[in-house]
């Protein structure tokens, strides 16, 4: 059984009020931090842990943090992406309304580190309940004096806004998410320049996802090489795992990362194996937009090796024979499911979802879309699996924000590795169009 | 100032220009397209992708390749830059597929589009375009809106480039900050242009459209622009600086729209007044042919003082020659 950071404390009665939350150990890193930590020494000891930012690109934190554009006399802003809106992905939901404090705790802490004098969670406009779950804490840490004017005597002041979406996926993006805080249409920005320089309302920005922000107080209590020594390599700390599709056991799980996937997805311990005594067929392993790998490749590299759960062993092979860590929304799916439809509902996902600012993501994501709509009604002809990967490829790299290359990745790898289901779409259309038709396997194309 | 490569080709620009600005004071056909950035408008660019290049040195300082091609127009030069351009294939290759993007959902109703012969989506695509397509779904259609006497919205021939919402912002200014409704392949422009109909500047949203989208209502269906003689105007008009273009068939004023450089892009607003309703030539004062070098259709017919070989001159009839002698052409050549 590995360790638990995050969630430990998460089934105890109350803990999302203030006063059990304080109980636990809650607010701890706060009273370390302002009392005897410079802002500076923070910063340093996140570094030192060598936390890698949770909501998908996987950036060290630290370094992050440290790239920072202090100039004089001008405020700084630390903003918690809670726009958590990946389809699989729901650890960040969870994390929040059961621990509101400490997500609270941790962007006093950080704010502390950064020098921020004001921050915001922008949450996801769907998540209203969380948000109300939220404010309460914040009022209780208000009132608890952990947050407001000189907070614990330190001379440090904070006040903590909590910001809904209106429900766009775009805005997790975090320039986009930027733009919707300051009130605008959610649509990315042009890098550079980059946050950390011209953020919010043009002053010096960071931008970490909610679970980065929770695992600070953690990396302060502990210190940052005590975090170091748990995961492999440059993967160091738990994660949270959100685990769903045909799995005995979904639901999210912080895990040690190094974990090998076998082991998360067959232990009793984790999700228990693949439900109805079934075969897995793919997994999605961090959220809908990174590439899905056939059994074979998730469970162990090109090279023969035991695939772990870290950002490294996760992306061995690059797109050809890896995929990547992302957000940790880990999608399993059994021999029956079609990777055709699959993927056109991912398709449909982030058709829906671009924010039609630059040309090739408005007009391809649709037209991936489209295609697939094709493939997946038997209207589809052989030359369209090549225009698919033709279409992706024109996306991929030539957006403004990463949402084009989201969009374009899942489309590309389900026809690398699942070409053939495809072409059976193609030559079976009776067959593949039926209501709970299953792929009979490579056999019948042969 | 910065020294860049742009395409072999060596320039020193002032700190903070842009590769696009940069390749523009090299001119010529190296200039990469543009079809959403317009100098005039802050905030405008990034958008379309066309102009996206290969940075194949980001600096002197750090001579590293930048890992994705970035759009020219707002990507700012560094000293030691190298750009590749039009001598890189990875380039020419994803612009033919930024071509193809905007093309799917684009109506191609260039015969009843008053746009055609100075559309920048045309010149863009039959420089850059395939022949055909491989898109065989049907293209995106919206619902009509009105949006008053004077100015036409096609929004299916739109591309979205955000200019005319930098232009109702910035220069026809309102209150409002919507101009883009809806999002991905089902954003339009919407309420905010309609709102700022009646403003004194909106009709320059018609001179920065790329396309036939926003159109003058007032010239509508009369004539194909090829057909039509530019000519250069002004009058004294106390709202703008009243320098404009007379588009004429015969001895009629079609259009009027604001003087452009060789970019497209208008040199000085006009105001609603001096486009749509001085429609005579007794409002103006002629100054001349109008110069048009874009690369188009109206500059194929030579609506422009002839350059004339001088050894030609004395072949002429008398009678040409005396013409010549009272009005003397702007340019000889050899």
């Amino acid at each position: 059984m590995g360790r638990k950071l995050l969630t430990e404390h998460i089934n105890v009665e109350g803990i999302e009020t203030f006063d059990v939350y304080r109980k636990h150990g809650g607010y701890r890193s706060v009273e370390k931090a302002l009392k005897t930590m410079t802002p500076d020494e923070v910063v340093e000891e996140v570094k030192k842990s060598g936390l890698r930012g949770r909501g998908g690109a996987g950036f060290p934190t630290g370094l992050k943090w440290s790239f920072l554009a202090k100039p004089e006399g001008v405020p700084r802003y630390l903003v918690c992406n809670a726009d958590e809106s990946e389809p699989g992905t729901f650890k960040d939901r969870q994390l929040m309304s059961k621990l509101p404090h400490l997500l609270i705790e941790g962007m006093i802490t950080g704010s502390y580190a950064l020098g921020a004098n004001t921050s915001y969670i922008y949450i996801r406009g769907e998540l209203l309940y969380v948000l109300r779950i939220l404010e309460k804490a914040i009022a209780e840490a208000y009132a608890a004096g952990f947050l407001g004017k000189n907070i614990l005597g330190s001379g440090y002041d904070l006040d903590l806004f909590v910001h809904p979406g209106g429900g766009a996926y775009i805005c997790g993006e975090e320039t986009a998410l930027l733009e919707s805080l300051e009130g605008k249409r959610g649509n990315p920005r042009n890098k550079p320049p980059f946050p950390a320089v011209q953020g919010l309302y043009a002053r010096p920005t960071v931008v970490n996802n909610v679970e980065s922000i929770a695992a600070v107080p953690v990396i302060v209590n502990e210190g940052g090489d005590e975090y170091a020594k748990i995961g492999v390599g440059k993967s160091t700390g738990t994660k949270l795992f959100s685990a769903c599709g045909h799995l005995n056991k979904p639901g999210i799980y912080e895990i040690e990362l190094g974990l090998p996937v076998e082991e998360f997805i067959y232990s009793d311990e984790y999700c228990g194996g693949i439900w109805k005594g079934r075969d897995l067929k793919a997994v999605v392993a961090g959220g809908s937009s990174v590439p899905i790998l056939p059994k074979e490749l998730i469970l162990k590299t090109a090279a023969g090796e035991d695939r772990l759960m870290t950002y490294e062993s996760l992306s061995d092979g690059g797109f050809v024979t890896g995929t990547m860590l992302g957000s940790g929304g880990f999608i399993a799916m059994d021999e029956t499911t079609s990777i055709v439809r699959n993927t056109w509902s991912f398709a449909r996902f982030y058709h829906h979802e671009s924010c039609g600012q630059c040309s090739p993501c408005r007009e391809g994501t649709g037209w991936l879309e489209k295609v697939l709509h094709r493939l997946v009604h038997g209207h589809g002809q052989m030359h369209d699996i090549d225009l698919l990967v033709s279409v992706a490829k024109q996306i991929e790299g030539n957006t403004i924000c990463p949402l084009g290359e989201a969009a374009a990745w899942p489309v590309a790898a389900a026809v690398r590795h699942f070409r053939d289901e495809f072409e059976w779409y193609v030559t079976h259309p009776q067959e593949a169009t039926k209501p709970g038709a299953v792929y009979p396997g490579k056999l019948v194309t042969a | 100032m910065a020294k860049i490569t742009f395409d072999g080709i060596e320039i020193e620009v002032p700190d903070g220009t842009t590769i696009m600005n940069a390749a523009r004071q090299i001119g010529g056909s190296i200039v990469p397209p543009a079809m959403c950035y317009y100098t005039p408008l802050k905030g405008s660019g990034g958008k379309c992708r066309a102009c996206l290049v290969k940075v194949a040195a980001g600096s002197a300082k750090d001579p590293r390749p930048m890992p994705k091609l970035v759009a020219s127009c707002i990507t700012p030069v560094q000293d030691g830059m190298v750009v590749e351009n039009t001598t890189n294939d990875s380039v020419l290759d994803v612009r033919k597929g930024i071509v193809e993007m905007l093309l799917i959902n684009h109506p191609l109703d260039c015969p009843v589009c008053d746009q055609a012969g100075e559309c920048d989506l045309q010149n863009f695509a039959f420089e850059h375009g395939l022949s055909t397509t491989r898109y065989e779904e049907e293209r995106r259609t919206f619902e009509k809106i009105d949006i008053g006497p004077l100015i036409q919205l096609h929004m299916t021939r739109c591309i979205l480039c955000y200019r005319c919402v930098y232009t109702a912002d910035q220069i026809a200014q309102g209150d409002r900050v919507h101009g883009v409704l809806g999002r991905g392949d089902a954003a339009e422009i919407g309420t905010y242009i309609e709102n700022i109909i009646d403003n004194d500047f909106s009709g320059n949203v018609i001179d920065v459209c790329p396309v036939g989208a926003l159109t003058d209502k007032t010239w509508r269906f009369k004539s194909r622009v090829w057909f039509t003689k530019p000519v250069d105007a002004h009058r004294d008009c106390p709202k703008c600086s009243g320098n404009v273009v007379l588009w004429y068939k015969g001895n009629e004023v079609l259009r009027t729209t604001a003087r452009k450089d060789q970019y497209g892009e208008v040199k000085e607003w006009i105001c609603n007044e001096c486009r749509f309703e001085k429609k005579e030539t007794s409002d103006w004062t002629i100054e001349g042919p109008a110069h048009i070098d874009r690369s188009s259709v109206i500059s194929a017919n030579h609506y422009e003082l002839p350059v004339l070989n001088q050894s030609v001159i004395a072949d002429l009839p008398a009678s040409t020659q005396r013409e010549l002698e009272k009005n003397p052409p702007l340019k000889l050549g050899n």
